[in-house]
């Protein structure tokens, strides 16, 4: 039996004459943490809801638990658990009756039912507020209910859209942590975001931009794969002035401030180190420190993904 | 089908419906003020007829006369006036819905044993009411007329038998004996209540699911499409039972209508009904996905027919054949007659034969259209 948890293999999504997903490919193995690292409208959301079997492809073969979606929906769907972008409980109901809710919609075993609601009140710290309206809860508190009814019939496969959107820093981390606690217990979690951060805590990240799949690796072999030249620290006085003689600077292709110092992108690392310090005492600036450097995540983001029009 | 799903389902959305304000007045308070409204409201009877007189004779018998409009259920002799114009001033305002003009030699001619006209002016703008009204006052006058013949032909020393007609009609109003058109205006408005209720509340229940933006979570799950269908309309359909009582027990309880037939034929027939008017809003609901929308257009496709071509307000044979044809669409038609002959003349399940089959066809059309209209996709 094969490992993956998730197969795609060409996968096309139109609508209309746009293109939402192009020829897209990748697999997931089982208890891994698969981040969707993106800009809006790159088609992150409709590749992990044709996953879900919410949407059908145009083309292409997706697997996810070892069903075909698009036959087998329904099964699928048993096999997953699924959050939306948009928070989708029902306000109007209490925490309580939402897990009861979805208990019965997955058709959690009843003997079992009343111990998994008490586990996912207890792991979204609702204990207490059980019985209040949905609606009233903030955000934080929210986020984790909708996780815990999507998680208590125990999928093998989770798919988190933007699970963290508008949740405070702190509600985020509780988050992340309850994500690792479930992946350590063999679930495959699939989480799109733009936070840079996050990306970091998935165990590989699939770059997407404008429908196609541009990268996909651990956030260090992203952050080691060839950008076409060498990232260069640049310290030095009046980062404002250096960034403009640098920019002038031949075998200079990108620079710019990063914190207090300069990022700069060259060709050829060698020469480079070389020739710009000099290049800004030219100009009466003296330069404390100039390294080569591995870049962030952010780096390779901007460096693989076009700005979206 | 999973029963634990459409449960969880049915009790969801009866969660909704007691924490929404606005769903608890459409399934508790409306029902009962339609009742109330329409029961005392859209009487066609008419009763205590404001009358207005011009006794120009101003003798004995015509004051007789009067006295026989006033003693009337139909009229209610408002005043006597002392000209013309006075009398056409009381119907051109609406004060007299009749107004009667007795001539001068009224007493002298009757007393001569010869004939006299007397004068009846009715207001006509509601040609219903004013042709009960004219038939009422030939029918005093003509009583009136009766009498006054009876006792000249005794003052002649003629035998009585000579002033009765040859023939009489002795007639016998069968299961409405009244003539209350309250009696056949309560079963209407369990029909229209039902109609309304039904397709309100269950037009909302898809609609409010993508207004709210749970729709996608709810698709998500393994549920099917008719669990969802079935898991919302069961708890409506109990609602619209409870409803059917309330009006059922109120017309019989508050306004006395007669109920002949069996609890069993009314539950069958309502069963049916509900299944259609349910239907019918889930397929709006479907096809509307908000909430203001899709409750507009039910109330447009449940109340104008249930209210025009049921045979509620109009009689459907008195119709030209077109919109005849028209009204075996509509399935409130069926409903109302089975109530109607329930309610008044006791009809059972076998005498109802065939509106029970056109329903049973209707619902399981409307059934099976509700299936498959609501599919498990975002696409």
């Amino acid at each position: 039996m094969s490992d993956a948890a998730v197969v795609v293999e060409d996968l096309v999504k139109r609508f209309g004459t746009f293109t939402a997903v192009d020829r897209v490919s990748f697999d997931a193995r089982r208890g891994e943490v698969l981040g969707f690292l993106g800009p809006n409208g790159a088609g992150k959301s409709t590749i992990i809801r044709i996953l879900c079997a919410l949407l059908r492809p145009t083309s292409g073969r997706v697997r996810v638990a070892g069903l075909d979606v698009t036959r087998a929906p329904e099964a699928v769907r048993a096999r997953i658990g699924y959050m939306s972008q948009r928070f989708s409980l029902y306000d109007d109901l209490t925490a309580i009756e939402n897990l009861r809710l979805f208990g019965g919609l997955y058709a959690v075993p009843a003997g079992d039912l009343d111990a998994r609601i008490r586990w996912a009140v207890e792991m979204g710290g609702l204990s207490g507020r059980e019985h209040e309206l949905v609606g009233t809860l903030a955000g934080g508190w929210k986020q984790r209910l909708a996780l815990g009814c999507a998680v208590l019939h125990r999928p093998p496969i989770l798919f988190l859209d933007e699970p963290t959107s508008g949740v405070d820093p702190l509600s985020r981390r509780q988050f992340w942590d309850l994500i690792h606690h479930m992946a350590a217990s063999g679930v495959t979690v699939f989480v799109s975001t733009h936070y840079m951060d996050e990306a970091e805590y998935c165990n590989r990240l699939a770059l997407i931009d404008r429908g196609r799949l541009v990268a996909l690796g651990t956030p260090g072999e992203l952050r080691s794969a060839p950008l076409g030249g060498t990232l260069l620290l640049v310290e030095c006085e009046r980062l404002g002035e250096a960034l403009a003689v640098l920019a002038q600077t031949p075998g200079v292709r990108e620079a710019a401030v990063f914190g207090d110092a300069l990022h700069v992108m060259v060709p050829d690392a060698e020469t480079a180190l070389r020739e710009l310090p000099g290049a800004l005492a030219a100009h009466g600036l003296r330069c404390e420190r100039i390294e080569a450097i591995a870049p962030t995540l952010e780096d390779v983001f901007v460096h693989r993904v076009g700005t979206a029009p | 089908m999973s029963w634990r799903r459409t449960v969880a389902i049915a009790r969801k959305e009866l969660i909704h419906v007691r924490r929404d304000p606005r769903s608890l007045l459409i399934a508790l308070l409306l029902p009962i003020m339609q009742m109330i409204l329409l029961g005392y409201g859209a009487t066609l009877d008419a009763k205590h007829l404001a009358v207005y007189a011009f006794d120009r004779d101003g003798s004995q018998t015509s004051q007789a006369l009067l006295k026989r409009f006033q003693a009337s259920p139909y009229f209610d002799l408002v005043r006597t006036v002392e000209g013309y114009a006075d009398l056409t001033a009381a119907v051109d305002a609406g004060r007299a819905k009749l107004g009667l003009v007795v001539s001068p030699d009224f007493s002298r001619r009757l007393a001569e044993g010869g004939t006299v006209t007397v004068q009846a002016i009715v207001d006509a703008t509601d040609d219903n009411t004013a042709n009960l009204a004219m038939g009422y006052a030939e029918a005093v006058i003509g009583g009136f007329s009766q009498d006054v013949q009876l006792a000249w032909l005794r003052r002649q020393g003629l035998p009585d038998r000579a002033a009765a007609p040859p023939i009489s009609v002795e007639t016998r109003t069968w299961y409405n004996e009244d003539l209350e058109s309250r009696n056949f205006i309560v079963p209407g408005v369990v029909a229209l209540v039902m109609a309304l209720v039904g397709a309100l509340l269950s037009s909302l229940t898809i609609a409010r699911e993508w207004e709210r933006g749970t729709m996608e979570q709810l698709v998500s799950t393994p549920v099917t499409a008719r669990e969802i269908m079935i898991g919302k309309l069961v708890p409506y359909f109990v609602i619209g039972l409870v409803d059917a009582a309330l009006c059922v027990g109120f017309g019989i309880g508050w306004f006395g209508v007669p109920f002949r037939g069996t609890v069993g034929t009314l539950l069958v027939a309502t069963a049916l009904y509900l299944v259609v008017v349910l239907g019918i809003g889930f397929v709006i609901s479907v096809a509307i996905p908000n909430q203001l929308g899709a409750s507009s257009i039910a109330i447009l496709v449940t109340l104008l027919p249930t209210n025009m071509l049921s045979g509620f307000a109009f009689p459907i044979d008195q119709m030209p054949a077109p919109i005849r044809a028209v009204s075996y669409v509509v399935w409130a038609r069926y409903y109302l007659t089975i109530l109607k002959a329930v309610f008044l003349k006791g009809s059972g399940l076998a005498a109802l034969g065939g509106p029970l089959l056109a329903m049973v066809a209707y619902a399981a059309v409307v059934g099976t259209v509700a299936t498959r209209a609501f599919r498990k996709t975002l696409d």
